[in-house]
C-alpha cells in the first residue's frame, strides 16, 4: 500500500481508536458507577497520563520521520496533538469542577501558590492557541514559518507537564521521572537527527516537518 | 466524639457472620472480650469524649467496608492506593505477633498480641480519618483506649512521649527493599495526647479483624490528627524521655511535622488542607478545625503555635 494511504487508512483509524480507549474507559465508569474507590482521582490521573503520553506521541512524529524516512507520518501529528488537547481539556474540567467548584478567586489563588498548580495551568493556557492554530485554515493564514515558531510552544508545554506531574506526587518520583527521561531523548533525538536519514526521492520538496497544507487531512 | 450509630444490634449481626468465616478472627476476637458478640460501649467513654454529638457536621456517612480496606497508603507495600490490599493480606504474617515494650517503664518485655491486648475490652468507635493529602473517610474502629494500655504498662516519670514502630520486614514487605521512606515507619505521641480518651489501640473494624493493608494485627488511630500518624502493625511501643524523630518528619520537614493536627488553617506547602475529599464523593468539603474534635482536644494545645508546629 502506497505510504500515504496506509497513513489514512490504517494508521490514523488505529489512532484514534487507541487514543480513545483513556475515554471511553472513563464514560464506561462512570455509566456503571465504578470509577475506583476515588472517582476524581481515577479521572485526572486517567486524564493527565493520556496528555502526558500523547504529547509524547505527538513529539515522536519529527524524529520517527526523520529516523525512517516515512516523511508521511507527518499527518498523524495534528490528531495526537488535538487528541492530547482532548485529555488535557478533559483533565482541566476535571480540577475546575471538582477540586475547586468553579470558583475563580480559589483557582487564582491555588496557580499563584502552588508550583505545581502553575504550571499544569500554563501548560495547558498554552495548549489553548496550539490546538486553535491548527487547521489547515490557520496554517495558511499564519504562514508556514510563523505557524511554526508558535508551535513550537509544544516543548514548553511537554516540560511544564513533566513538572507539574513530578511536582505532585508525595515521594515516588519514579513514574514522573520516567516521562522526564522519554522527553528528554525525543528532544535530544530532535537534536541529533536533523536531517532524515535516509534519503528519498520525493517529488514535492518543502520544509522540513511542517505539515503540507493542502495534505493534511 | 462518638457518632452514634443507630442500631448497635445490627452491628453485631454483622460481626457475628463475618467471624464466622474465619475460625481464628473469632478466636482472636473472643479473647479480646467481645465473648458474646456485645460490642462494648461504655457509658464511660461517651462522657469523656463528649456524648454522642449530632453527626451535624456535614454528612458523617460510614465509608464502605470494601474502600476502607481497599484505598490504602502502606507504602511497605507500595506507593499507590492498591498495592497494599492486594499483598498486604498475601505477606503479611499477622500470627504469632510480638509487641516490644520498651524504654522509660516499669518493667520492659515483651508481649505476646493476645497477652497485650486480652485484658482490654473492645469498643467500637467511629471516627472520621483524615489523610494529609487531603481525602478522608468515616471508619469503625474496633479498639481499645491508648490511655488504658499505657496506665497498666507503667511508664515512669521520666516518660514524656510514647513512640510507636511499624514492622519493617523485607521479606513480607516488598516496599521496604527501597528506601521510600527511612524505614522502619515509627510515630510518636505525647504523653498527655496518649492518655487522651480519643486515642485508639486499633485491633479491627467493622466488627471484624483489622484487614492486613489497615494495619493488622495492632495499629494506632488518633482521629484528631493526620492519618499518618497512625502507626500500623506496631511491633513496639517506646516510651522516651525525648520527641522521637517521626518518620515522615524526617523525609520531608518542611511538609510533615510531629503534631500533624488537622488543621484547615495551615496548608500543606504544595496543597490547601482547607478542603477534603471524602473519598467516593466528586466534591469538596471544608475541613474542620482538629477534624471536628476541636471541643475534645483543642485545651491540649493551648498557647501552642499551631502553624509553627504543623
Amino acid at each position: 500500500m502506497q505510504r500515504a494511504r496506509f497513513v489514512t487508512r490504517v494508521l490514523k483509524p488505529a489512532i484514534w481508536l487507541g487514543a480513545l480507549v483513556p475515554a471511553a474507559r472513563l464514560a464506561w465508569g462512570a455509566w456503571t458507577g465504578d470509577l475506583g474507590d476515588e472517582p476524581v482521582e481515577t479521572i485526572q490521573r486517567t486524564t493527565g497520563l493520556s496528555t502526558l503520553v500523547l504529547l509524547l506521541c505527538t513529539l515522536a512524529v519529527t524524529p520517527l520521520r526523520r529516523i525512517s524516512g516515512v516523511a508521511e507520518l507527518i499527518r498523524v501529528r495534528r490528531l495526537l496533538g488535538l487528541f492530547a488537547f482532548f485529555y488535557a481539556s478533559l483533565h482541566a474540567f476535571s480540577y475546575f469542577v471538582f477540586d475547586q467548584a468553579l470558583s475563580a478567586s480559589e483557582i487564582a489563588r491555588d496557580v499563584v501558590k502552588h508550583p505545581w498548580v502553575t504550571v499544569g495551568f500554563t501548560a495547558f493556557v498554552l495548549l489553548v492557541p496550539l490546538a486553535v492554530t491548527s487547521t489547515n485554515g490557520w496554517i495558511r493564514r499564519l504562514g508556514g514559518r510563523r505557524w511554526a515558531r508558535l508551535h513550537r510552544l509544544i516543548y514548553p508545554v511537554a516540560v511544564l507537564g513533566v513538572l507539574h506531574f513530578l511536582w505532585l506526587v508525595k515521594k515516588d518520583h519514579r513514574e514522573p521521572l520516567l516521562y522526564g527521561a522519554v522527553l528528554l531523548a525525543l528532544l535530544g533525538l530532535r537534536v541529533l537527527v536533523r536531517r532524515p536519514l535516509v534519503k528519498r526521492s520525493s517529488r514535492r520538496v518543502q520544509a522540513p516537518d511542517l505539515p503540507a497544507a493542502r495534505a493534511e487531512s | 466524639m462518638l457518632i452514634g450509630r443507630p442500631c448497635d444490634i445490627r452491628t453485631t449481626e454483622i460481626t457475628d457472620e463475618r467471624l464466622f468465616w474465619d475460625r481464628r478472627e473469632w478466636l482472636a476476637s473472643v479473647s479480646m472480650g467481645i465473648a458474646g458478640f456485645c460490642l462494648d460501649r461504655t457509658p464511660g467513654a461517651a462522657a469523656a469524649s463528649g456524648g454522642a454529638a449530632a453527626a451535624g457536621k456535614g454528612d458523617d456517612k460510614l465509608t464502605p467496608f470494601e474502600t476502607v480496606a481497599g484505598y490504602n497508603n502502606f507504602y511497605e507495600y507500595g506507593t499507590d492506593k492498591e498495592s497494599p490490599s492486594e499483598l498486604a493480606p498475601k505477606l503479611l504474617k499477622t500470627r504469632p505477633w510480638t509487641v516490644s515494650v520498651e524504654g522509660e517503664v516499669k518493667r520492659p518485655a515483651t508481649y505476646a498480641y493476645d497477652d497485650l491486648v486480652r485484658p482490654h475490652r473492645a469498643v467500637e468507635r467511629v471516627y472520621r480519618h483524615r489523610c494529609v493529602e487531603g481525602w478522608s473517610m468515616v471508619v469503625p474502629w474496633l479498639g481499645f483506649p491508648l490511655g488504658d494500655l499505657v496506665r497498666r504498662l507503667e511508664p515512669t516519670s521520666r516518660a514524656k512521649f510514647v513512640e510507636f514502630t511499624t514492622l519493617a520486614d523485607p521479606v513480607q514487605m516488598p516496599g521496604i527493599r527501597r528506601p521510600v521512606l527511612p524505614w522502619p515507619y515509627v510515630e510518636a505521641l505525647r504523653m498527655d495526647e496518649a492518655m487522651h480518651p480519643l486515642a485508639l489501640m486499633v485491633t479491627g473494624l467493622y466488627g471484624r479483624a483489622l484487614p492486613a493493608q489497615n494495619g493488622a494485627p495492632l495499629r494506632l488511630v488518633v482521629p484528631w490528627k493526620y492519618g499518618f500518624k497512625g502507626a500500623k502493625s506496631i511491633v513496639r511501643i517506646r516510651f522516651t524521655e525525648r520527641q522521637p524523630r517521626t518518620t515522615w518528619n524526617v523525609a520531608a520537614p518542611d511538609e510533615y511535622g510531629f503534631y500533624a493536627n488537622v488543621n484547615p488553617a495551615v496548608d500543606h506547602p504544595r496543597w490547601s488542607q482547607a478542603r477534603e475529599r471524602r473519598v467516593g464523593e466528586f466534591f469538596k468539603r471544608p475541613t474542620l478545625p482538629f477534624n471536628g474534635y476541636a471541643d475534645q482536644v483543642a485545651s491540649l494545645y493551648a498557647g501552642l503555635d499551631l502553624r509553627a508546629n504543623y
